[in-house]
């Protein structure tokens, strides 16, 4: 890590902040993750059938792999427009807390909420561990600016990533296109699995992979809220056996 | 042009069904910050729901998968994911070693069958 010192001059202007921001990126592997996520996510869009203009402004406007990959595989399957938004509505609950607890480092005494506004929105996993490992060496009065200038890095990479992707699918052999479409679930299966410490995360996976073929032969056209609500719950009710036992 | 753009239907369902359903939470994080306790119950289970909603998704791509992916068979998906998460165990949980692993197996595995 080559941030400069929190007393350095090259902290005195929020532009410099926010250019440290955006070479930041080059310092993480969660960016090439990011990168190969993104580009599964642009291949998976041209053969659900959307445009390139509509892939990126999903990442440019949702900015959560999960919920874009729920947006896509539903809509593009022939769902309505409800499940879609009741399933997106359900994956992005967890943004709320990591807003709640990433905002507070780059909070001053003086800062408006509205400054804010667009902090929140970059907000998302990676942005969130990022922040956690780069913040608390950056001046806290430059730290808007320089989340600002990592998030703008981070979208920049993965809009790159999108229209490559996208490209990709549309001009490679069958093949190669199936390797890049690939690359979501793999990519979303393991950091998932990565993620997941507790008992009710790791069931609720596992869970959630075995009981969506089964609501799907039942057909119901809500088939991913319905797995995902039943394997949810089983998972957090094991864990509630297990607190009381 | 209008290849690029799409259609505009398309973008209003983007923002009905994926935009503000996303962005709400995060602007709600932004208004109602603070007091909330991240180890509450209620979260607990949204979590597990969140997580299992996602794998959902993923088995959704793998059973009925999109395009290309389609001209896979079906023996072959399943078998490059289990083969990706072995090395995802073994390589002490490296996002990288079970992608790789399981795009491999897959690549191979194609190209064996012709």
């Amino acid at each position: 890590m080559l941030l400069p010192p929190l007393d350095s001059p090259q902290w005195n202007s929020s532009l410099r902040a926010f250019a440290w921001g955006m070479r930041s990126v080059g310092w993480t592997i969660l960016a090439a993750v990011l990168f190969a996520t993104y580009l599964g996510i642009g291949a998976l869009a041209h053969d659900s059938g959307f445009s390139l203009a509509w892939t990126l402004l999903s990442t440019l406007l949702v900015w959560a792999g999960p919920a874009q990959i729920i947006v896509i595989t539903t809509l593009g399957s022939g769902a309505t427009i409800l499940q879609a938004a009741l399933a997106v509505t359900m994956s992005a609950v967890r943004l709320f807390p990591m807003v709640v607890s990433v905002l507070p480092l780059m909070r001053t005494e003086k800062t408006k909420r509205r400054e804010l506004i667009l902090a929140a929105h970059f907000t998302a996993v990676t942005l969130w561990v990022e922040c956690h490992r780069f913040l608390p060496q950056v001046p806290r009065e430059r730290r808007i600016a320089f989340v600002h200038g990592l998030g703008t890095g981070l979208l920049c990479v993965s809009l790159c990533a999108n229209a490559i992707g996208f490209l990709l699918a549309a001009n490679l052999s069958r093949t190669l296109g199936s390797a890049i479409l690939l690359l979501t679930p793999l990519a979303f299966l393991f950091s998932t699995a990565r993620n997941s410490k507790e008992i009710a995360d790791v069931l609720a996976l596992v869970l959630g992979l075995l009981f969506y073929p089964l609501a799907a032969l039942m057909d119901s056209g809500l088939d991913i809220l319905v797995s995902g609500v039943a394997a949810g719950s089983v998972a957090y009710g094991v864990h509630r056996l297990r607190e009381r036992a | 042009m209008s290849e690029f753009l799409g259609d505009w239907h398309a973008l209003g369902v983007l923002l009905i069904a994926g935009v503000i359903p996303n962005q709400i939470w995060r602007m709600l994080g932004l208004w109602f910050g603070g007091g909330l306790d991240e180890g509450s119950e209620l979260l607990i289970w949204v979590r597990a729901v969140a997580t299992a909603i996602l794998a959902g998704v993923i088995a959704q791509i793998l059973v009925q998968p999109p395009g290309a992916l389609a001209s896979v068979p079906g023996f072959l998906r399943y078998g490059s994911v289990v083969a990706g998460f072995v090395a995802f165990m073994l390589a002490r949980r490296s996002i990288f070693a079970g992608v790789a692993c399981g795009e491999i197996v897959m690549l191979a595995g194609k190209w064996w069958l012709g």
